[in-house]
């Protein structure tokens, strides 16, 4: 079902030129995931332009972060990415920890990756829930949202709080988990096995959900990696890379999990579903990755025995994580004061959105929506 | 797979006094201190060469160091799995350099942030613009000299 | 002599002051339209209040959550919260809009959405108006709506609405031709364009059985009538803009589509539109494909010509003549026809009819709320190659079929 622009000559198109409209999308509208504004300029339903303005939800993070205490930047990182919290933490607390040669625990490792691992079905099933909401299903998103819950309880009982964790502390995480989270881990594992088919039944088979998203916003390997894009975007692209395998971190090493990539498997190769998929498959090997951490969870502490200031010696790093959205980097220049000289934050959803005004010439007003779903951006992370 | 002492060996031999001593520093990362006039040059060599082979751009940024701005690039090889920084010291009265946003489109984003944050000009980019703050927003935030302004717009703050 | 207009000029009281051929004879015509209106006016509302309630129960069923359950027992007077919550909304008219454009058009839809109320038969004599061409009036009323929508699309300045309303244009045009040509394959086989004569003709004989039960439906006296019944609801699902096809209030695409600009009371009367075409939309789909009062709860049969204001004239005029006092003869006329067991039997026909009329629509009701909390929505040029390519042919095909087999075997 080929749209109808594609087998129409170029002569009947020009014939059929109008007026073009430029229209505002955003910041508020219901599918632009937050306050993200698109600048659209469209031949009807045609779009020829897209441009993406960003900065409506600007909160210093970076500038701050030069004027906290690094022990103090680590609640503003829950704030990136508010749908991943406990990945950037890990990210930021990496970083410093490998500036200031700090020996984490082992099982504060095994925990940082266990909640890191369920932080990121937590944002996938967001990202399947919005998604489908943005191509009119209503229903998914509350699927995905049941399955989070128990997620979000599984935090509450470990970090005490719902979205925004303070979890992972430099050294190690904040506290301990018992054997009552462990079972609600446990249990949640169960679940999640049995409620992923019935995803895929109500949205990813979908004969109108396959025709919305293959061959849509197609993302060939060569664009994907000259723009930039990481995380599912860019595995969606066939690229097999992933931060957790190529540089492990935090004992990802210890585990054996797959990279899934897109495959073209309904439409070509790096269209929305293919990127929409790595997500959902992504889910089953975080399961297998939590799973493994929780028979391995070693006896030990769970944080390292640290100065109340932590001492970062002058010098550089870049630490670059595997969060749900991609490649999370955090850029470390410190000069050996008790605050950061230069933080910055590679954000994935920054980066990734980037591609967007390349995607979107030629395509419908609706596919233009179905790339920015497909994209998963966070703007709190595009922001900062 | 290249260390960064390897590749600042391979760059030295070909682009001779552009390219800074190779310092170890005793904690974190090294950096590799790159000429303004010679970066482009470099960051297409670095691309284009099979050694190395810099296909993405991770990031660019630029760090405030009071007495000059340097502008960061952060490259990875997919191919190699292996990652160099670049550094161009950059004048502070006059901080510019070329963009390399022909080389990697994904540039064309963090240059127009590090235009915004810390006004840094990169030359010949296709539209830098003020990308995170209004484009009416006066000075760059993130230089260490920076003050905030008293309102904006009528809007005062506490 | 069995459409409620004609039997309210006959049950009510002025009847009997006045008899028909009287001075006053108008008078008991306005208060037998007028009755006929507000009834279904009422009707109107009842259905879409009902069903905004019950799409929201629904929905909530199937999405694993609770509901409303708030106002009232069970949430169920949600529907009248929010109806004077929107009654109290201040009435926004867009400065650059135009005006008169503006405050009709949410008129307009409401009226097309109202008018098909008049032609919708409960079951056989349950009809406010009983016309030969109701299935014509219907068709038209119903696309008369279009032209309101677009009106709403156009009036209020703002590009969002400009698309919804280009959208529904592409997507009328779509969807109307293959609709129109399912109901001619009913037209063609029954002959006629009364509901009364296209039901009875569902309920004679088929597959040899003198009386079939729901085998005498058209969608199981030909294969043709059972593909135009699918590709008639599926271009009802496009007709009364539901999921996938509510591309012209498009949430995630359009803001709200046409309805963008509107608030408060206007917003609703768009709502309560979208909620009644649904159930003309069912009705139809019931009456036509379906048997309509015919099964599958087995209807008692009565004699021909037998009315129960015929029985009830009778039994007025039977009583003694010289009993001056009228309401107190009406009230024992009355009493006698609940005695009746003929009257009775009418009665019990017309409420077992109603029951599978209802039945029958609301349970399509029910699909076309199901199939929108299911559902993604579809784009555009998917619905125009759907509707054009794909639909349109079949549609044809069918008309086809029904030409030859009326032709060959009439």
């Amino acid at each position: 079902m080929n749209s109808a622009r594609e087998n129409r000559s170029p002569d009947a198109i020009e014939s059929l030129r109008t007026e073009e409209l430029m229209i505002n999308m955003g910041p508020q509208h219901p599918s632009t995931h937050g306050v993200l504004r698109l600048v659209i300029r469209t031949d009807g339903e045609l779009v020829s332009e897209a441009w993406p303005h960003i900065g409506y939800l600007h909160r210093s993070f970076e500038k701050i972060g030069e004027s906290v205490n690094y022990n103090q930047v680590v609640p503003y990182t829950d704030r990136l990415d508010y749908l991943a919290s406990m990945n950037n933490a890990l990210a930021y607390c990496l970083a410093v920890e490998r500036l200031a040669a700090i020996e984490v625990p082992l099982r504060a490792a095994y925990l940082r990756v266990i909640m890191a691992e369920l932080n990121r079905i937590a944002s996938h099933l967001v990202a399947f829930g919005t998604y489908a909401l943005d191509l009119g299903a209503f229903t998914p998103f509350l699927y995905g949202f049941r399955e989070r819950e128990d997620i979000l309880a599984i935090f509450e009982q470990a970090s005490g709080a719902r979205l925004l964790y303070h979890y992972p502390r430099i050294g190690g995480v904040a506290r301990d988990i018992g054997p009552d989270t462990v079972q609600a881990i446990r249990r949640f594992i169960t679940v999640m096995r049995a409620a992923w088919p019935e995803y895929n039944a109500l949205l990813s088979n979908n004969a109108i959900f396959i025709k919305r998203t293959a061959n849509v916003g197609i993302v060939p390997r060569a664009q994907a990696i000259a723009h930039g894009l990481t995380g599912p975007c860019l595995r969606g692209s066939g690229i097999s890379y992933d931060v957790r395998k190529a540089h492990p971190y935090s004992h990802y090493e210890d585990f054996t999990f797959a990279i899934p990539v897109g495959e073209g498997k309904m439409g070509t190769l790096g269209d929305c579903w293919d990127r929409y998929w790595v997500r959902m498959v992504e889910i089953l090997e975080s399961l297998k990755i939590i799973e493994q951490a929780l028979d391995g969870l070693p006896q030990g502490p769970f944080l390292a025995k640290l100065p109340r200031t932590v001492k970062v010696p002058a010098g550089e790093v870049y630490v670059p994580c595997e969060n749900p959205r991609g490649e999370l980097g955090f850029y470390l220049v410190a000069q050996g004061k008790p605050q950061a000289m230069r933080l910055k934050v590679r954000a994935p959803s920054f980066c990734n959105l980037s591609i967007t005004n390349a995607l979107a010439r030629g395509v419908l007003v609706a596919d233009v929506v179905a790339i920015i779903g497909s994209i998963d951006i966070v703007l709190g992370e595009v922001d900062r | 797979m290249m260390s960064p002492a390897e590749i600042h060996a391979l760059l030295r031999t070909r682009f001779g006094a552009a390219i800074a001593d190779f310092v170890q520093p005793s904690a974190g990362e090294p950096v590799l201190g790159i000429a303004p006039a010679a970066l482009h040059d470099v960051c297409l060599f670095l691309r284009n060469t099979e050694e190395t082979c810099f296909d993405f751009l991770r990031l660019i940024t630029a760090v405030d160091w009071t007495d000059r701005f340097s502008s960061v690039y952060h490259l990875y090889s997919y191919n190699h799995y292996h990652s160099i920084t670049l550094s161009v010291d950059l004048d502070r009265s006059n901080p510019c350099v070329c963009s390399v946003a022909d080389i990697w489109p994904a540039a064309n984003w963090h240059e127009r942030e590090s235009f915004d944050m810390m006004g840094i000009v990169y030359q010949g980019h296709p539209e830098l613009s003020r990308i995170l703050l209004p484009l009416d927003w006066e000075g760059h935030p993130l230089r260490k000299d920076y003050r905030a302004p008293e309102q904006y717009h009528g809007v005062k703050h506490e | 002599m069995h459409s409620v207009i004609e039997e309210i000029q006959r049950f009510s009281p002025g009847a009997l002051f006045w008899p028909l051929h009287s001075e006053w004879a108008w008078l008991v015509y306005a208060l037998a339209f007028a009755c006929c209106a507000a009834l279904a006016l009422a009707w109107m509302a009842v259905m879409a209040m009902a069903w905004t309630y019950g799409e929201r129960k629904i929905a909530g069923f199937i999405q694993g959550r609770i509901g409303p359950n708030r106002v009232g027992p069970w949430g169920l007077l949600q529907p009248i919260a929010d109806g004077i919550k929107l009654l109290a909304k201040e009435d926004v008219i867009p400065r650059i809009s135009s005006r008169v454009l503006y405050v009709l058009a949410p008129a307009l839809v409401f009226i097309g959405a109202l008018l098909p109320f008049a032609a919708l038969p409960f079951s056989e004599r349950l009809v406010p108006v009983d016309m030969e061409l109701a299935l014509l009036y219907i068709l038209a009323f119903e696309a008369i709506e279009v032209i309101g929508i677009l009106m709403a699309g156009w009036a209020p300045g703002s590009k969002w609405s400009l698309y919804g309303g280009m959208r529904l244009a592409a997507q009328m045009l779509s969807y109307e031709i293959p609709m129109g040509l399912c109901v001619l394959v009913i037209v063609l086989l029954c002959g006629s364009l009364d509901f009364t004569e296209i039901v009875a003709w569902q309920s004679t004989t088929a597959w040899g059985l003198e009386h079939p039960w729901i085998l005498g439906w058209a969608i199981f006296r030909s294969p043709a009538a059972l593909l135009a019944f699918f590709i008639f609801y599926i271009g009802g699902l496009a007709a009364t803009k539901r999921a996938p096809f509510d591309l012209p209030e498009a949430e995630s695409e359009l803001v709200a589509g046409y309805h963008t600009e509107y608030s408060g009371m206007r917003f609703a009367f768009f709502f309560m539109a979208e909620y009644a075409s649904m159930y003309v939309i069912c009705a139809l789909c019931a009456i036509l494909f379906l048997g309509g009062w015919h099964g599958p709860l087995p209807v008692p049969s009565v004699p021909d010509g037998a009315t129960i204001t015929g029985r009830w004239l009778e039994f007025t005029g039977s009583l003694d003549a010289a009993d001056k006092a009228p309401l107190l003869r009406l009230a024992a006329a009355s009493f006698e026809l609940f005695q009746d067991p003929q009257s009775m039997r009418i009665m019990l026909r017309e409420a077992i009819g109603a029951v599978n009329m209802l039945g029958k629509s609301f349970a399509l009701y029910f699909i076309m709320i199901w199939v929108r909390w299911t559902l993604p929505r579809i784009r555009i040029d998917q619905v125009m190659y759907l509707c054009l390519k794909v639909l349109l042919p079949f549609a044809l095909g069918c008309v086809v079929w029904t030409m030859i087999q009326v032709a060959l075997f009439p």
